[in-house]
């Protein structure tokens, strides 16, 4: 179970006046993400979903506020809750002079899997994502499709009980797109915990138990997709979303 | 213990790997300016210069071993900064379970590595220049010394600079100038005072003075290696410091 309380991510930036100011990232944010479900975080361009992802993974600090995994705080035991963890990120970010499996090998390593489950995992996931024929391919040359499934392969070899996916399916053809839907309802049935973050409506629609709704940083809504359409009377999500995040940059905006 | 070996292990078979594939092409391009150096420098210009231990060629091969183990070790971790910048894998090993550390030693090893083979490549050539030098554990140690002071410092410039061109600057306005005034070609005491004793804090210069006085079978000059001591502890402490900066 993670547990986030009172999240806050301010960045330094410049004002219009030119003066040191902070730009707030993300703004008092609280959520409860169940063991075992499929979490979507919703939100436009710029709403701070990136940022809530890399705080939740210890890739950035948070300004102020707590996170906490089964109940333990993440300060002070990084080592032991990245154990648990697998992130799948935005934009491809392999180790550019490896191989597909050397990537693979090199996150095995990091996960301290010995040689004989490193060997086995690698076999078994690229199998999975259906990459096993360019095992020995440097990934420069894959496709974007075939990279965005080797970041799920290779987030997976260490067997993490949460999964984190930063817009999984940003930028693939509907092909593409479906055969990695599939993919996380597989992990999730696992019993895998998927927190994944999407502007595609659609796509939480289709894949989550429940989503939060971000604009401008702000927490505007929670709940399951059917729910949010009944409490805010809509035929669709999308229109739920778009109440939502116009309202908030409305009241912005004035 | 076991752990954070076996992550620093990690750190640096990675490197080792990618060495590994590109070896011949590594080994016959830190051949060039080597060659190039005791060409120009030993046998064109040296042979019309005499110093006080005699040939301009023994005297030149410590500071050609300093000057190419700087800037080899430097540029083997300047690739971290594109990992960093460009092909953000540096993520891969900010979300990994490992002790942070691990990282800036498992990098900086790699450096060395890189350092000494080229350093092995100079004394060859050396050798078969008709240089005379006198090796010995300790010369050993302070090549290391040279690497991982300037691996550390190739590290924080990788962790600090925000572009390509930053990085390059470094090269040209600071290792290039190091390179030549380092007491590398000709001994410090021929500058003028003001710019000797900035040159003499450098840590080029003091690797400079000791691999000459062991090539020379002089007595080792100990305050240049709590120099270089101090330098490579210093320069670890900052590059572990920005790396854990980057999650800030």
């Amino acid at each position: 179970m993670i547990e986030i309380r009172c999240l806050v991510k301010k960045f330094p930036h410049k004002d219009k006046q030119g003066k040191d100011s902070f730009r707030t990232a993300v703004d008092n944010l609280s959520l409860s993400i169940g063991s075992g479900e499929v979490f979507g975080l919703l939100g436009p361009n710029g709403a701070g979903k990136t940022t809530t992802i890399r705080m939740l993974t210890m890739q950035t600090k948070p300004t102020s506020g707590n996170i906490l995994y089964d109940g333990v705080e993440v300060e002070g035991h990084e080592v032991e809750i990245k154990s648990l963890i697998g992130v799948v990120p935005q934009h491809v970010n392999f180790d550019q002079d490896l191989t597909v499996g050397e990537n693979m090998e090199l996150h095995g390593r990091l996960h301290h899997l010995t040689a004989p489950e490193r060997r086995q995992r690698i076999a078994e996931l690229l199998d999975y994502v259906e990459l096993s024929e360019v095992v020995n391919d440097g990934v420069r040359r894959l496709s974007g499709g075939m990279k965005r499934r080797l970041l799920i392969a290779r987030a997976l070899i260490h067997h993490p009980r949460i999964l984190f996916m930063d817009e999984p399916t940003v930028a693939l053809d509907p092909q593409v797109r479906r055969r990695i839907w599939e993919l996380v309802r597989q992990m999730a049935s696992g019993g895998v915990t998927v927190f994944l973050t999407t502007h595609y409506i659609e796509e939480a629609e289709a894949l989550c138990d429940r989503v939060a709704i971000l604009s401008k940083g702000k927490l505007m809504a929670v709940d399951s997709p059917a729910h949010l359409r009944d409490n805010f009377q809509e035929a669709n999500l999308e229109e739920v979303f778009l109440k939502l995040t116009e309202e908030k940059a409305g009241r912005g905006g004035a | 213990m076991g752990r954070i070996l076996a992550d620093i292990g990690t750190v640096f078979w990675r490197d080792w790997i990618v060495l590994r594939r590109r070896l011949v092409k590594f080994i016959l391009s830190r051949m060039v300016a080597p060659v190039l150096y005791l060409v120009a420098f030993g046998w064109g210009l040296g042979r019309s210069i005499q110093v006080e231990s005699g040939s301009y060629l023994d005297f030149l091969v410590p500071g050609i071993l300093a000057l190419n183990s700087m800037n080899i070790s430097f540029n083997s971790i300047t690739p971290v900064h594109a990992e960093r910048v460009y092909h953000k894998s540096l993520e891969e090993y900010i979300i990994a379970p490992i002790w942070p550390d691990a990282f800036v030693i498992g990098k900086v090893l790699a450096a060395v590595l890189r350092g000494l083979i080229s350093s092995a490549i100079i004394l060859l050539l050396a050798g078969a220049f008709g240089a005379n030098f006198s090796f010995s554990p300790l010369f050993l140690l302070v090549l290391v010394l040279n690497c991982v002071v300037f691996a550390e410092i190739g590290f924080l410039a990788a962790m600090k600079l925000s572009t390509y061109e930053t990085m390059a600057q470094v090269n040209t306005y600071i290792l290039l100038p190091m390179s030549f005034l380092c007491g590398t070609f000709f001994k410090t005491a021929a500058l003028p005072e003001g710019i000797r004793h900035f040159i003499e804090l450098l840590p080029l210069t003091h690797t400079s003075i000791l691999l000459r006085a062991l090539s020379a079978g002089e007595a080792l000059p100990w305050l240049s290696l709590m120099v270089l001591l101090a330098y490579a502890f210093l320069c670890f402490w900052l590059g572990r410091r920005a790396f854990r900066q980057l999650t800030c």
